[in-house]
């Protein structure tokens, strides 16, 4: 078996010692960081992320993998750093008002981070005006917003509101997701994406700053 | 009827019936902002409290439920009310006895802490614990007649909870559910815990009635009891949600109507329910009819 293919499976083992050993030998075997990345930890992501939504596995497999796609992470980010591999743009993310769900938000953020965007968390519980005063702070391209309620996801409408009424709607582009959302509802309140899971979500965050 | 009373009834095989949500009446009628927590209107609106709890009693409930799903201080925590633990544990069972005076039981809810234990999230069983310590403590010195543990998706904490419950008020009967999810291999909670694994284990960490709430709708429901019932050695619960909320011309609506919700009823207890009510979406109205289908 190649070492990306072992990697892959040991982040959906959830084992990060042997994903940090394995990300390690494969930098030392000289494949490229951004390799190791793609075809290793991402890779072993996905397939947890569909076993999951299967419930082929559950919610703790899911959670130990992120750990161990995140400990792979942090071997692969200085040789990424220092091979001068741009970051892919910055994004704040944080769960609407008055919603403290952040299992979701939070595997939404490990992806992001893997694929190479530098990501702000604000937590759970986030006012409109925090999403849009941290964006603007930090320069970020993209707001990427998380509700797992019906009665606070109405909340996403009013942090869309703010970018325009602040004139940022072209520099700010707003993607928003969590199990209640709908591509339709996205649409209704003038977001500009919506992403179903946290694998699909990093695919939008790329096409919405133009690098995908 | 005392705590006692009511499992000498569920294990005769008789049908007791609860009450239905609370949070979804507190939306609806308190004007309780998004995501706000409940238990802020023990302290601010009190006399909303105690007019759901009548409202429930007249519609048949012989249980009903305490404000505190979210009581402990781990959760409360998350909305600055931690240091009103006591107070808002305390308040909330003499507003529903204040209601229900002796034709009802007052059931003092414990929901999850919010917070996942260690390996999975930050918190360590001990500090989980005390949590649900601190508020049992409170609803039972307050004079709860029950004690449900309730929404719970990982069975490590909802044993924390029942152990608790059972080190501080070892007299207070629990009823302790679970929120599963059918799927095409299977009962799980989100967390991959069976029924079976779920009535074993909760029945032998004390539990005298396990069961499960929540969940999407009653007729999923059916089948979880099933599964319930053919691994439970005590009574089982159930108290399925109306569908889960949908909005419609910015309303929150439930899908599940009061007819629905009793149309499918009988076949919860055909299935081994003895211990009835309602969760979220489920209004007064839900019980009402529920009573009226399972008296005929
Ligand atoms: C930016 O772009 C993007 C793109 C994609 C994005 C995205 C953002 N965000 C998410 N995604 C997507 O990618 C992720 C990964 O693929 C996915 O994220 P998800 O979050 O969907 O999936 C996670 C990986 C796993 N899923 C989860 O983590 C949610 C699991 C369930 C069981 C759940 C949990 C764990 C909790 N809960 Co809550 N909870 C339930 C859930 C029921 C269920 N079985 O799903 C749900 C969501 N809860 C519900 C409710 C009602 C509540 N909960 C509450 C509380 C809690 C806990 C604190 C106990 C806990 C949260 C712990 C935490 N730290 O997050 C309360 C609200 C508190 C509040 N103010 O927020 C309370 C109101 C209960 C109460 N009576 O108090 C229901 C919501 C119903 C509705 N539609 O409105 C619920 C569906 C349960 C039910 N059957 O009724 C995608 O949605």
């Amino acid at each position: 078996m190649d070492l990306l293919t072992r990697i892959a499976n040991e982040v959906r083992a959830g084992e990060p010692d042997a994903v940090r050993a394995l990300a390690a030998e494969a930098l030392a075997a000289g494949v490229a960081p951004a390799e190791v990345l793609r075809g290793g930890l991402i890779a072993g992501m996905t397939v947890v992320g569909d076993a999951f939504r299967l419930r082929e596995i559950f919610l703790p497999d899911v959670l130990l993998a992120a750990r161990a796609m995140q400990s792979g992470l942090e071997v692969l980010r200085p040789q990424l750093a220092a091979g001068g591999v741009p970051t892919a743009g910055r994004v704040v993310l944080g769960t609407v008002r008055g919603d403290l769900h952040d299992i979701g938000k939070n595997l939404v953020g490990i992806l992001l981070g893997g694929a190479g965007f530098d990501v702000i968390d604000l937590g759970v519980d986030v006012p409109p005006e925090r999403f849009v005063d941290s964006a603007v702070e930090h320069g970020a391209a993209v707001i990427g917003i998380s509700a797992l309620l019906t009665t606070t996801m109405v909340g996403m409408r009013e942090v869309v509101a703010l970018v325009r009424e602040r004139g940022l709607a072209d520099r700010i582009k707003v993607i928003v997701g969590g199990a209640p959302l709908t591509e339709a509802f996205a649409r209704e309140i003038g977001a500009d994406g919506y992403a179903y899971d946290a694998a699909s979500a990093v695919g939008r965050v790329k096409q919405l700053v133009g690098a995908a | 009827m005392s705590g006692a009373g009511l499992l000498a009834r569920l294990q005769r095989g008789e049908v007791v019936i609860g009450d239905g949500a609370w949070g979804t009446l507190l939306i609806a009628e308190a004007g309780l902002p998004p995501g706000a927590p409940p238990e802020r209107v023990i302290l601010d609106a009190p006399e909303i409290v105690g007019a759901i709890a009548r409202r429930y009693l007249e519609a048949g409930a012989e249980i009903l439920t305490t404000d505190t799903f979210g009581g402990t201080p781990l959760r409360l925590a998350a909305h600055g009310l931690a240091e009103h633990c006591e107070e808002i544990n305390r308040r909330a069972v003499e507003l529903v006895r204040e209601a229900a005076a002796t034709r009802a039981l007052v059931s003092g809810s414990v929901g999850p802490t919010g917070t996942l234990l260690a390996p999975l999230g930050p918190a360590r069983p001990a500090e989980v614990e005390a949590a649900f310590e601190r508020q049992i403590a409170a609803l039972a010195a307050a004079g709860a007649d029950l004690l449900c543990v309730e929404t719970m998706i990982d069975l490590a904490e909802a044993l924390l909870a029942v152990q608790a419950a059972k080190r501080v008020a070892p007299a207070v009967p629990v009823v302790a559910t679970m929120t599963f999810e059918p799927t095409p291999r299977g009962v799980f909670t989100v967390m991959g815990v069976t029924p079976a694994r779920a009535a074993a284990a909760l029945a032998e960490a004390g539990a005298e009635v396990v069961g499960a709430n929540c969940g999407n709708g009653i007729e999923g429901m059916v089948a979880v009891v099933a599964e319930l019932t053919r691994h439970a050695a005590v009574p089982v619960a159930v108290r399925p949600n109306a569908g889960l909320p949908q909005l419609v011309d910015g309303a929150l609506v439930w899908p599940e109507n009061p007819a629905f919700f009793a149309a499918h009823a009988p076949a919860l207890v055909a299935a081994g329910a003895r211990l009835l009510g309602g969760c979220c979406g489920t209004t007064p109205a839900h019980i009402g009819a529920l009573r009226a289908v399972l008296a005929a």
